[in-house]
Parts: structure tokens; sequence; C-alpha cells
């Protein structure tokens, strides 16, 4: 008889989603001037779980005049030190509610509830802790005697880590005296909602941060709005291009982070167990929605057979299902657009001729499922080894040396993240030089820490985000 | 991959102290923050309801329970012979536990009450637990507890000689004890909390696989750190591994320290996702342990009823 885990679900009644929400403009919701509501599915289940106001250009209107006035009369002129104290209270409110914050998430955004528990959460609230503690420290940062905050920041973010991406881009602004106007995406907004309610909570002043919920149109009005300061994207490098487009000639910052296609590259000396793990969590973590994501995997041809062996035993016992269940390892794709642009993505895969397989696992019959796959065969001409699926598929290369090695890992548009295995030292530094990207991970892969700065070469965007340097964006 | 016969296998690499090195240090390397990072993982499965009673009489089913003390009696003795064959009196859907370990000069104490139970009965031997003893102490250390009645011998190997290179004279000694054994069943412990590194794990499994173990075991519970998830993981990794290259399946004891339920359930589920379900078997998985049983019934009990009997309704032997 086989060992067969029970259902663990964990209880989603610890959320209350209210039926509606509206925007979040100077410290309280209210209801959208100029925009016609739209709904959010749970990705698992196609259920709908609230109806969400658009902020239209008039709500944006507001929304900006409402961080213009916090930034010129409570925040800007506010202490550092005083500051500080609103981000910590922030910090451990949110490590308070992280239980179920992590459940809203998974529900959301179809990520299973061990990463959200696990990745998400901790590190939401470490983005908060570490940037509280600059606040007070700005002079002391290397950025002049006196940075001075820009003003406004118009913040866009992606669905992938809705309340971590919000952490990552308020964080770091609040901590350097801006005030914010941030859109969560149209699929994943609630996670941001409620990060609106804890800014009551902890009475942050009005207007200091404000939440308008909305697609690309609303997105669009924020980051050309003209009395934004800054604006810091994370997104696909389509819609970066476009606000780079936008803003040019304007006096506004800009950072972006975008797409990416990371090579993954694995030496015949690794640690193979070790790597099999760093491959599974570098393209399967979160459903492989991770613009870091490990998706193209370059193995060294003396090491390929038993490699892929071990990857394909490992990748049998992947657990793909509900969200909420504790022993879940792929939850759900997160909207049905994303589910459909993977699928067109591996029906090329196999078109052009590279060798698809496919974890055996059953998927459930509701929501948007993808089965943990991988492609054999992929030459560095086919789309899947170029362009971004942003999904759990891996598309799998070989090299013989070093410098193909290389190469290879560097002949993409993108440069986001790079993984090296090997338990020779002097090679990674070696790699590590030469390998155009701005993570490169050894012998590990998608490993994040508020105090490592994150951010891309090429058009994997520009700017930097976490650490000291993460600072820089928002400080003048 | 392509199987070859474990002697084969041994035949080729362990004729001479070369090529017996240069195999094991030919080994993959093992990265200690991903093994931890992957064993810290799979200990966050969450078991419950079905899966739950199932994993506990599993568990029960796999412990070797233990008493290794220099306060050790015969009366002590046939104590815990009635616990391994009746862990829980009062219910006899409870299984017994798959063997008794005992110090050699017990085994006949424990042969007779053991006697067409079912339960295995286990000595530890070869000078346990340091294992500095002449060999042919060794060898006759196993044939005595052989001859007693014990059908299963937990050998130590001599980490002096591992740690200081000498693979050969390792490999020689487990081969004198496997044959001094006879029909009775080889636990090879490794005491990893001495070999200290992962790759020393790594390496001394696949010596003492080589060498014609048929279980290999992490401790001796005498040594801190004893049994931890992550050596575990190394170990089941290379019984996997083993048996994709020769065929052959050996087994894996986890001993020392674990006392909790909840830490046993943690070992199926290793066992599950690294060797796979065919190691989920009392004859492919043990517990060395004594206090754990308890804590097991407990559980069990508790899945049955619904409540928790406090600890008195369970025998202390």
């Amino acid at each position: 008889m086989a060992f067969e885990y029970a259902p663990a679900p964990e209880s989603a009644s610890i959320v209350d989603i209210r039926a509606s929400y509206g925007l979040f403009i100077n410290g309280e919701f209210v209801d959208s001037a100029d925009g016609s509501p739209f709904k959010t599915v749970n990705p698992a289940s196609e259920q709908v779980l609230a109806e969400i106001a658009e902020a239209g250009p008039t709500d944006v209107d507001r929304a900006v005049a409402a961080a213009r006035a916090a930034y010129q009369k409570t925040w800007g002129p506010m202490p550092g030190a005083e500051r500080a104290k609103y981000l910590y209270r922030i910090a451990r409110i949110i490590q308070e509610r992280s239980r179920e914050l992590a459940v809203l998430e998974s529900i959301d955004n179809g990520k299973p509830i061990r990463e959200s528990r696990d990745v998400d959460l901790p590190l939401v609230a470490a983005h908060f802790f570490y940037y509280a503690g600059w606040a007070d420290k700005l002079e002391y940062a290397g950025l002049g005697p006196q940075p001075r905050p820009l003003g406004v920041a118009a913040q866009v973010i992606p669905w992938n880590f809705p309340l971590l991406m919000l952490a990552w881009k308020i964080a770091p602004a609040l901590a350097c005296g801006n005030t914010v106007v941030l859109k969560p995406a149209e699929t994943t907004p609630l996670s941001a909602l409620a990060f609106a309610e804890i800014c009551q909570q902890a009475d942050l002043p009005p207007g200091v941060v404000n939440i308008v919920t909305g697609a690309g149109a609303t997105g669009q009005a924020l980051v050309e709005h003209q009395d934004v300061d800054k604006v810091a994207f994370t997104g696909s490098t389509d819609v970066g291009r476009a606000i780079a487009r936008s803003v040019a000639g304007s006096r506004k910052k800009v950072t972006l982070e975008l797409g990416g296609k990371a090579a993954n590259v694995v030496f015949d000396d690794a640690a193979l167990d070790q790597a099999v793990e760093g491959i599974v969590n570098g393209i399967f973590f979160n459903q492989g929605h991770v613009c870091c994501a490990g998706s193209r995997l370059l193995v060294q041809e003396s090491g390929y057979d038993e490699l892929l062996a071990k990857l394909k035993r490992r990748m049998s016992l992947l657990r793909v299902g509900d969200p909420l269940d504790k022993n879940t390892d792929i939850g759900a794709i997160n909207s049905s657009a994303q589910l459909e642009r993977i699928r067109t993505l591996s029906q090329i895969g196999e078109s052009e001729g590279a060798a698809r397989w496919t974890a055996p696992c059953p998927l459930p019959e509701r929501g948007y499922w993808f089965a943990p796959t991988l492609f054999t065969g992929v030459s560095q001409a086919h789309r899947i080894a170029r362009e971004e699926i942003f999904g759990p598929v891996l598309s799998v290369l070989t090299f013989r040396t070093p410098a193909e090695a290389v190469e290879k890992a560097n002949n993409t548009p993108y440069g986001l993240s790079a993984g090296v295995w090997t338990e020779k030292g002097s090679r990674i530094l070696w790699m590590a030089d030469r390998l155009r990207a701005g993570v490169i991970w050894a012998n590990t892969f998608n490993k994040f820490d508020p105090t490592s700065p994150f951010g891309g070469y090429k058009e994997s965007g520009y700017g930097r985000e976490g650490g000291r340097h993460g600072l820089e964006a928002y400080l003048a | 991959m392509t199987a070859t016969a474990p002697d084969t296998l041994a035949d080729g690499i362990a004729g001479s102290e070369a090529s017996l090195r240069k195999f094991l240090h030919g080994l993959p390397g093992v990265d200690q923050v991903g093994a931890d990072q992957r064993a810290a993982m799979l200990a966050t499965r969450s078991i419950k309801t079905t899966a739950k009673e199932w994993a506990l009489d599993l568990a029960i089913r796999m412990v070797d329970l233990t008493t290794l003390e220099g306060q050790d009696t015969p009366g002590k003795i046939r104590a815990l012979a009635a616990k391994a064959k009746r862990p829980d009196p009062d219910d006899p859907t409870c299984p017994s536990v798959a063997a008794l370990c005992v110090y050699p000069h017990l085994v006949p104490v424990a042969a007779a009450e053991l006697k067409g139970s079912g339960v295995h009965l286990a000595s530890v031997a070869t000078g346990f637990p340091s294992g500095q003893v002449p060999l042919d102490v060794k060898i006759a250390d196993t044939k005595a507890a052989v001859t007693a009645g014990a059908d299963e011998i937990d050998m130590v190997i001599d980490r002096g000689a591992f740690l200081s290179g000498r693979y050969l004279e390792v490999q020689e000694q487990i081969q004198a004890v496997k044959q001094a054994a006879g029909a009775a069943h080889l636990k090879v412990i490794l005491e990893t909390g001495e070999l200290a590194t992962y790759d020393n794990v790594r390496r001394a499994s696949w010596l003492a696989m080589l060498a014609g173990a048929d279980v290999i075991k992490t401790s001796t519970g005498k040594v801190q750190p004893a049994a931890t998830l992550p050596v575990t993981l190394i170990m089941l990794e290379a019984v996997r591994d083993f048996r994709d290259q020769t065929g052959r399946q050996i087994g894996v004891k986890t001993a020392g320290g674990i006392r909790a339920a909840k830490d046993a359930i943690r070992y199926l589920v290793l066992a599950k996702e690294t060797a796979g379900e065919d190691w989920l078997d009392p004859d492919w998985f043990r517990f060395g342990a004594s206090t754990l049983l308890n804590d097991l019934l407990m559980q069990r009990a508790k899945m049955r009823t619904g409540r928790y009997s406090g600890p008195d309704y369970f025998t202390l032997d």
C-alpha cells in the first residue's frame, strides 16, 4: 500500500473577503468616480472572489493629489526616525497577520500555501523591517550628505508575487520620504487592499500610501500623470518599453524590472542531488511565474543522462493541486490568459521539434492548471529557448565547455539572473565574472533577501531594488 | 542506467585501496546547504487523518525497540520483549515492532522470549559503540550473538580507519563481519555524527553497501548528533542510487534521538520522497528507538479514540 497524503488544507475561513472593494485614496476606501468595476477570481476554482473598483483618470488624479499633499505636509517633512516607527509598525502587523495574508495571497494568486507562508510573507515583513532601519540613516547610505526624497512615486506591480512586489516598492519609497500611488495587477488586487487596511491599522497618515486598482489603462494613466516624480514598474518587457517611451523627456525618474530567460548552468562535477533540487526550485517555484526563473537549463553534455534521469524522477514527485493544501508543491496558473500563453508556447516548442516530457500527475478539473513540463533537444534558435514563458516549462540545452556555457547563457536579450552549479569554487567566480545577469546564484537558486540588490542587465530593465542600492531609486 | 551486479561492481572498484578511493572520491559531492534545505522542506509536509493513521501503524512496525545500557539485566530484556510483541496490551489490533535490539550478552534471554513471535532479534556487535577493538574480537562478538539466536547484527564501522582514509580496511572488516554473521541480516552503523561531513556520509554509505551491508544505519545513539533528517536523506539517496546501478536494494535504519511520532512521520515522508515507496516497509526502513514507541502508541490511540490518554495508560518498560 502506498503512502498517500490525505488532504491537509489550510482553513480559508481565517480571511474575510468583502463582496466589493473601493479604491484606497487619502487613507480611506472610496468609490470610483469614472471606472467600471471588474472581478477577481480564484484561479484554482474559477470562482469570483470579489468585485473591484477600477480607477479611471479622475480617480488617479485624486490619488496623486492625495499623495502630493501628504508628501508636502506630513511625510516629506517628517524626521526619518518618525517615519521608521510607522514602517516598523507595518512590519509587525504584517507578521501578526501573516497567516491570514498568506491564505489570501494563495486564494487570489493560486500559489501554494507553503510558498506564501514560508517565502512570500516572511520576505514581505523582512523588507519592511529592513527599510525601516534605513529611514533615519539615509545620510550614511553613500548617496551624498543630504539625500532628498523624489516626491510622489507611481508604482505598478505584477501578479506573480502581489504582496512581495508591493513591499519591494513601498518599503524603500516610504523609508526615503516619498509618498506612493500603487497599482496592483488586475488579477491579484486583494492582498494590496488588505495592505491598505494595514496602513489604516498602523495609523499611517492619509495619502502616504494610495492604492488604485485596475488594468493596463489605469496603470497608463498613473505613470503618465503629470504630477508624478518617479515611476517604478515590475512586469513584462513590452509594457516596460511603453513606459520608458511615455516618460522619455520628462523629469520622472524610472526603474524597471522586466522579464528574464535565466540560464541555470550545471557542470558535470556539481553536487547532483542538490542541483536537481535547484533546477526544480528554479523553474517550478511559484508555477514558474518568476521573472528570474531558471527557465533555460544548460547541462554539460558529459553529465546529461544522469542529470536528466534524476530530474525526471524528481519532477514526478511534484504535487500539483489545491493551493491551500499544505502539501501542494505547484498551485494554479494565475489566469486563463496566462494558461493560454503557456499552452501556445509549449505547442510551438513541439512543432519546432523539441521533445516534450510532462510529469505524470493528475490535475484538478476546474481551475487553471499546467503540469510541470520539460523540453529536451532544445536549441538556441527555438522560441522556447528565447521567449519568456512564465510558466512551469523548462527548456533543456547542453554545452561542452565553460566558455560555451557562458556564450549560450548570455545569448539572450534578457539578463536578470543566472545559476551556476559546480563543486569547483574557482569556476563559480570565473563564470560570475562573465555572465551578464543582475543576480548570479551559485549552488542555489531563487534566493532572496532584503539586503541584496536585485535588478537586470539589458532588456531585463534598469535600477536596483533591495539593499542599500534600492535606496538610490527613491532619493536625489 | 545499466544495472551491474553488486559483486561485479564491488570487484571492479574494491580490489585495491587506490581503486576504492578513486570510486568513493568520484561520487557526486553533497552541497550541505542544499541538502539541509531539502530535508527542512520535506519536514513541512502535513500528514493528517487517514495518512497519519497509516503512517503511525507503519512506524510502529518499523521500530527496533532498543536497550543498550550498562544497567541492562535479564529482567529488563524480558519486559522489553513483552512490549515488543504486544506494544499496546489494551489494543489487539496494534502491530508488533520489527525487532528487539540488545547487547550480545543478553541475546539468549531475548531469544527465549521472542521465540515464534515474528519479532526479529537484533544484537549490536563488533565492539559497540566505538568499534575500537581488534578484528578477531569483532568477529567473535558477532559469532557469539548469532549463535545465541540473533538474526540481525548491528555492527559499527571503524571510524578511525575511515577518517584516516583506510577505506580498504573498513571494507574488509565489514566483509569479515558479514561472513561471521552468516544468514543474519547485517546492519552497518556509520556513526554519522563522527563522520561530520555529508560527503563522508555518502562515501561511507557506498563503502558499506559495496562491502555487503544489508542495511546502512545512521548512529549508535551514543554520539551526538545522532540521526538527523539531512543525514538520512543522504543515505536514502545512496540506497536509491545503489539500487539503480546494481539492482540490489539496501535498507536504511535511522537511530538515536527520534522521540516523537511527528518526527518518525517526517522520516517516512523523507523515505517516500527520496528513495521511494519500496522503502516504506519494515524490511527496508527501521527506527532504532526506545521512547519513540510510546509516543507512537499514544498518537495511535488518539487517532482511534479522538482523545489523548495520559502517559500512565502506556507501559513503561
